[in-house]
């Protein structure tokens, strides 16, 4: 076997090991202790052939059901079947944007450079906020490092944490809490909507909230902003990118930090990932920044050029006393984001937007009119709901998709003993017709039946 | 070797000299393209009713006006951001010998894996009985991956390197309060990545740097004066950033293990061992790899990444959850490990980039991958070799993946620093090297070939290298390269003026 995409001739590889004064590949070696080194080889699958794989991964993929018209998607909790033309597609795939390296030399990586600066305007402008790093791994990890990021500019450690932020990403926060040790207390939910007056007085490092929240509801962002004033906190917010084709940005409702999942900005649903992560804050926390920020500065021509930037936050510099560890990001997501946004323009993200809340009014009164089906929070949404059905969810979500449909996401992890526990979360884009949703409706009503 | 002519040399197929970089003037940006009015985009038709905005949602939470955003055509927006491309350098175009990132070639079968439907439009949150093939890949990656380490599972959700640290340093933290113990110090090699300190602070714990010896390995005797039932663990790099294999890796783990201490495997340079040697039976207990470098899925321009972390047996129960995992029954599902350490992702991890390293794996096999390792290693040490007369060589001995040169002499006799011969280097059609890393070399040029170089690309980038060496030695000056890049979409860009009057959105401009 020759692995490949190895070059080498075996003659070649001779005359390497001549030039090398080595009588074989093993002595290369030969600083290996031989008590640890492999007996025999890897235990591993023998190789294919790239026609072989291929047929493999054929199989595989036949065992996924993807959505589309054969299963049409109702399913979101920060994962959303949004369109995505061919033109994002074919430019965010150019392999000169997929096979760079960070671009640690700035002459011969302006493309890319440039590209992120685009996507930092875009994502400052779209939170109301004056700075956007160039993105980090996904919304959970933009939560942990504005969390972060506040407790270290507030100098508290104290984390008052609405339950309406998506639970997948409470439990990351919770999960790195347990380095740095921040205290987190949860803020209970009313009707869908965050209970700001649960926090005692005590003074807090940070007062996250999502707008929208997981359930879809549109929180109370003036309390949040109050609770934030009154403990000292900096106020974090978990939006929705397409929500801002409406809605106000968090930055306009008191946001410092505003954190959010991406992909709802071009990238396929990818099975959870790669994803990118949003994140910007206001310029006096810009030295606090995780990741990497682009910049703009000149040539030894005068010529304007782009960079990265303040690089004495980041871990290569100054190791254990960095804002952050992260390195690799998520740069290939970030410029997929800036096509996309490019493509849409305000009038397509509005229409996205609507086109998203048009679609959740209608799909909410159609199933509400199913017997048995209740609305399980009051609050405004925009373009989410949770029901609660005469069934589990998981129950109706598995009988949905035998009939053509993705029906949504249960209630569960993170709700545990709420009244929210068993609901299911249903989510519509643009992409939804009156067809699908009558249909989704028709089925629904025959499994909860 | 010669070429299909048999009388003059084959070409070197990674010197990107060619390239057609067309102009030097600045691309205007997409607000710059932006007209009033114009745009790109359409949609399904829904025929659904057309509730207003007002209709829909709260009024006072209404924005007032549209999110700012450029209004380009199509054709304007595949223009801007194809001229975009090529100002933009690739392992695609050419070498990438950027040591420690591992730039091999990128399997074009992996991609085309990665756009498929059945794989990119599934939703993470579908039911398992939807999602059948995709936890048969991940169960299987995990397999392999724990095979080529050494391991006995692994968690497939952190999305880099860096996060697959943290992963580590919290299965380490939480593996000493389940023994009731509080340690507070991790050690670290005075050669390692930065991004370990920064893990080993995120993780709560206080870093203890240990020296590098005249081999350029772990200094074993101020290692042992720093172990206590205070520390934690060790983070090591193997080979490490030298480019060296950890001579003494025996007693290291012996050393560590002997105070309780856990080792954990930084795998950036996994790339070197493949099939010849797995942590797990050197001793470490917590092994991250980076499938953005040893299994060759695209770095995307900084990312994504993927940062799998495998563990030993006695922290399996420990591992981040849900994990995919084959049923008992049959078929596949999810499970919670009983003392998780709890999520780090939103999802499963990066998905596709996962599906690309088992798409490289089940190409390779293990003889594969023992030849990548093999081939990688020797084109490192002829770099070496070949370089000798020019650049200094930071510890003189067989180096694995890659090769750690200085131009300190260089420096003293001519005044060309490292970041002129990387500017130099440029402008003769090749990615530079990294440069002033690891920090305990001076004037680090670190070389990292991969096996997916050709001899003629090798003899190339040295060749390059020496003329680099040489001009400079004539002159004894730094004359040739002070001018450099010359050739590239910018010339030396000033790196101070970006920090001292930052302007990171366009919005910030002034004027």
């Amino acid at each position: 076997m020759r692995a490949p995409f190895v070059p080498h001739t075996e003659a070649e590889v001779a005359e390497m090991l001549t030039f090398l004064g080595l009588a074989s590949l093993d002595e290369l070696f030969a600083t290996v202790p031989a008590a640890v080194r492999l007996a025999g080889g890897l235990s591993l699958p023998d190789h294919m052939s790239e026609a072989d794989v291929t047929d493999r991964l054929f199989e595989l993929g036949e065992r996924n059901k993807p959505v589309g018209r054969s299963l049409v998607c109702f399913a979101g909790a920060g994962a959303y079947d949004h369109e995505v033309p061919a033109v994002v597609r074919s430019l965010a795939s150019r392999s000169e944007f997929v096979t760079a390296y960070t671009p640690y030399q700035p002459e011969v990586s302006q493309g890319v450079l440039q590209a992120i600066f685009e996507y930092q305007t875009m994502v400052a402008r779209l939170s109301g906020l004056e700075i956007a790093n160039g993105s980090l791994y996904d919304g959970a990890a933009s939560l942990m490092e504005g969390v972060n990021l506040a407790v270290a500019a507030t100098g508290n450690s104290r984390v008052l944490l609405s339950a309406g932020v998506n639970p997948r990403w409470r439990e990351v926060l919770a999960t790195f809490s347990h380095g740095p040790g921040h205290e987190i207390v949860e803020l209970p939910l009313v009707q869908g909507r965050t209970d700001f007056s649960a926090a005692a007085g005590e003074p807090a490092g940070a007062v996250v909230v999502g707008f929208p929240n997981f359930l879809g509801c549109l929180d109370d962002m003036a309390g949040a902003r109050q609770l934030a004033d009154a403990t000292g906190a900096r106020l974090v917010v978990c939006y929705d990118p397409v929500a801002s084709g409406l809605l106000k940005s968090p930055g306009s409702l008191g946001a410092d930090v505003a954190v959010g999942e991406g992909q709802p900005l071009g990238v396929a649903l990818s099975f959870g990932g790669p994803y990118l992560g949003l994140f910007s804050c206001r310029s006096r926390d810009v030295r606090r920044l995780p990741g990497r920020l682009v910049g703009e500065t000149l040539d030894s021509e005068g010529t304007l050029s782009y960079v990265t930037t303040l690089r004495a936050r980041e871990q290569d510099i100054r190791r254990e006393k960095a804002s952050s560890n992260v390195c690799t990001n998520q740069t290939l997501m970030a410029v997929t984001a800036a096509i996309q946004l490019g493509w849409l323009g305000p009038a397509g993200l509005r229409e996205v937007a609507l086109g998203s809340a048009r679609a959740a009014r209608y799909a909410r009164e159609a199933l509400l009119g199913i017997e048995g089906v209740e609305a399980a929070t009051e609050a405004a949404t925009f373009r989410e709901f949770a029901l609660r059905l005469p069934v589990e969810a998981e129950v109706a979500i598995e009988r949905l998709a035998e009939e053509g449909y993705l029906a949504g996401v249960s209630v569960r992890e993170g709700y545990e003993g709420t009244d929210l526990e068993g609901t299911l979360l249903v989510a519509t884009t643009e992409r939804r017709t009156r067809q699908e949703i009558d249909g989704f409706a028709a089925s629904l009503e025959k499994a909860v039946r | 070797m010669t070429s299909e002519t048999e009388t003059t040399p084959a070409a070197p197929g990674g010197r990107a000299l060619s390239a057609p970089l067309m102009g030097h003037e600045a691309e205007p940006t997409l607000f710059d393209l932006s007209v009033s009015g114009r745009s790109a985009a359409s949609f399904r038709t829904t025929e659904l009713p057309a509730w207003s905005a007002e209709e829909l949602l709260p009024a006072e939470l209404l924005a007032g006006e549209a999110a700012r955003l450029p209004e380009v055509s199509e054709r304007d927006l595949v223009a801007h951001f194809t001229r975009l491309t090529h100002r933009q350098y690739s392992v695609d175009l050419g070498a990438y010998p950027l040591g420690s990132c591992t730039m091999k070639y990128n399997p074009k079968v992996c991609d085309e894996a990665a756009s498929a439907r059945h794989f990119a439009a599934v939703h993470p949150a579908a039911p398992a009985s939807c999602t059948q093939g995709w936890l048969e890949v991940l169960v299987e990656l995990e397999e392999m991956l724990c095979a080529i380490t050494g391991m006995s599972a692994a968690t497939l959700q952190p999305a880099a390197g860096a996060a697959g640290e943290l992963t580590g340093l919290l299965l380490m933290r939480r593996y000493h309060e389940e023994r009731g113990e509080e340690r507070h110090r991790v050690i670290i090699p005075d050669s390692a990545h930065g991004t370990n300190p920064a893990s080993v602070t995120l993780g709560g714990y206080e870093v203890t740097t240990v020296g590098t010896n005249e081999r350029g390995g772990v200094d074993l005797e101020g290692l042992r004066a720093a172990l206590d039932t205070d520390v934690a663990g060790i983070m090591l790099t193997n080979p490490n950033t030298l480019g060296l294999f950890e001579e003494d890796i025996v007693e290291i783990a012996a050393a560590v293990h002997e105070v309780g201490g856990l080792l954990y495997y930084d795998g950036a340079n996994l790339n070197a061992i493949l099939g010849v040697v797995r942590p797990g039976d050197m001793g470490f207990d917590i092994v991250h790899l980076n499938l953005h470098k040893t299994f060759a899925t695209p770095h995307g321009g900084g990312g994504p990444g993927a940062g799998p972390v495998a563990v030993s047996e006695r922290l399996v129960e420990y591992l981040p959850g849900p994990r995919p995992v084959r049923l008992p029954e049959g078929g596949f599902g999810w499970a919670r490990p009983s003392r998780s350490i709890g999520r780090l992702h939103s999802w499963h991890g990066n998905a596709l980039v996962l599906l690309r390293a088992w798409t490289y794996l089940r190409l390779h096999g293990a003889d594969g991958l023992r030849q990548v390792a093999e081939i990688a290693v020797l084109n490192a040490n002829w770099m070496k070799e070949r370089l000798r007369e020019s650049y200094d060589i930071a510890y003189d001995r067989t180096v694995m993946h890659e090769c750690v040169l200085s131009a300190k002499s260089l420096d003293d006799e001519t005044g060309l620093r490292a970041l002129d011969v990387a500017k130099r280097l440029l402008e003769l059609g090749f990615h530079s090297p990294t440069v002033y890393f690891p920090l305990i070399v001076k004037e680090a040029l670190m070389i990292e070939p991969t096996e997916t170089e050709s001899p003629q690309t090798l003899a190339a980038l040295a060749e390059a290298l020496e003329l680099i060496a040489s001009e400079a030695r004539a002159a004894g000056s730094s004359e040739s390269a002070r001018g450099a890049p010359r050739t590239t979409p910018v010339r030396r860009v000033d790196e101070a003026r970006a920090a001292r009057h930052l302007v990171a959105t366009y919005d910030q401009r002034s004027g």
